[in-house]
């Protein structure tokens, strides 16, 4: 994910100061990882250093001094030619729960039994999204979130599924090789 | 698990087909108010089940308990009756009436209770509202899009104030989309009224929305799902 785009995004609305940034992405993204402060703040002074972002001027309405950040024309248009482009679909995604299959059957412990425990994770798991997203009132950007994890937990446990089916052909291939 | 009574038991069912065996000794438990998704591959027993527990088909062998009775050695009138009042069932393919508009498809079960029409009608429309498809009330299933036509099933299946209600993959003909709003509304409903519900699905999305998950596997449960009350 790249912090410094979706500043650059965030930013596309109108001058802003970290805190407020930090608050805004946490709102519109809210089943994402909360941004530390730090970060964006470390963020902010490299797309000043690259001339995507400048300093608009500070504020200090009864608090501390904060300084107001505004995109620039190379800022817009870089974010305008990343939001644009294609991310590369994954083809051969780390696949922790296939690694542990594997080595289940060198170790001859039972894939099976670790499968059957880490699809009752995955449906726990849909379970608590589903009711997050069903509650009343929820915002739809934490429905769409909540959606994107359960699509993908939903593709695990279907590759789970077919591949608890085929343990027995996967042990006869692993122990052979 | 729980120490509570089941309201709907099933233990060691077998059930066949012709030469196919569909249950080889399936065992599940419902609690009263509970969702609990059956799921499985095609194949895996889950609509023989489904129709066991509904009392629909008898098994070969083993019990099915409800509320203290044994449905599956109730004379066919009390478990017709028992069905008609306290069980609710919906399918895939909704199976309204296609001649009768949505309204007269929801009264329906009312009137052949001996509700008079015009108090069913009104009741009806009650249920049309909570599955949000009022305004829908004319329109025969033809003229309905599925996922409105699923609706007013749940609707006809509620409305006599089932204590269980079976859904048979009622999303299965469905879009994600409207999929998520037929059971975003079943689910919203039941927990008002307090139904329990036994969903089946092959779909772990759909089963995502029920508190429990048995799963099918050539006709035997497998109880490996983690329990609300343990993960919690």
């Amino acid at each position: 994910m790249s912090t410094r785009h979706i500043l650059l995004g965030l930013l596309a609305g109108g001058p802003s100061h970290g805190y407020d940034l930090k608050r805004r992405h946490d709102e519109r993204f809210p089943q994402a990882r909360p941004l530390a402060y730090g970060q964006v703040y470390t963020t902010l002074q490299r797309l000043v250093r690259d001339g995507l972002a400048e300093v608009d001027g500070t504020d200090s309405a009864g608090g501390p001094e904060r300084t107001r950040y505004r995109s620039t024309d190379e800022g817009a248009r870089e974010l305008a030619k990343w939001a644009g482009e294609i991310t590369p679909p994954a083809p051969f995604v780390t696949n922790e729960i296939f690694a542990k299959v594997v080595c289940a059957i060198l170790a001859s412990t039972e894939p099976a039994d670790y499968l059957r425990a880490q699809r009752a994770a995955h449906m726990e798991r849909m379970r608590q999204l589903t009711a997050v997203k069903t509650a009343t009132g929820t915002d739809l950007a934490t429905v769409l979130s909540a959606d994107y994890a359960l699509s993908h937990l939903d593709a695990d446990l279907r590759w789970m599924n077919t591949t608890a089916a085929r343990l027995t052909t996967l042990t006869a291939e692993v122990d052979a090789a | 698990m729980s120490n509570e009574v089941p309201l709907l038991a099933a233990r060691a069912l077998t059930k066949a087909h012709g030469r196919t065996q569909a249950l080889r000794g399936a065992t599940v438990e419902l609690r009263a108010g509970e969702i609990l998704a059956v799921t499985g591959t095609s194949g895996s027993g889950k609509s023989t089940l489904l129709h066991c527990l509904a009392g629909i088909v008898r098994p070969d062998e083993g019990s099915v308990v409800y509320d203290g009775r044994r449905l599956d050695q109730l004379p066919e009138k009390q478990l017709s009756e028992l069905r008609r009042t306290e069980f609710g069932v919906v399918f895939q393919f909704g199976q309204l009436i296609p001649e009768l508009t949505a309204i007269d498809n929801v009264a329906l079960p009312l009137m052949l209770a001996g509700v008079r029409r015009t108090e069913a009608h009104k009741r009806a429309d009650e249920w049309l509202e909570r599955f949000g498809v009022r305004g829908q009330e004319e329109l025969r299933p033809g003229e309905m899009s599925g996922g409105q036509a699923q609706r007013v099933s749940m609707a006809r299946a509620l409305v006599t104030g089932p204590k269980v209600v079976f859904a048979d993959e009622p999303t299965g003909a469905l879009d994600s989309l409207a999929s998520e709003q037929v059971m975003t509304a079943l689910v919203h409903t039941v927990r008002e009224t307090g139904t329990t519900v036994l969903l089946i699905t092959h779909d772990h999305q759909v089963a995502a929305y029920a508190d429990r998950e048995a799963r099918l596997l050539d006709g035997v449960v497998r109880q490996d799902s983690v329990d609300l009350e343990v993960a919690q």
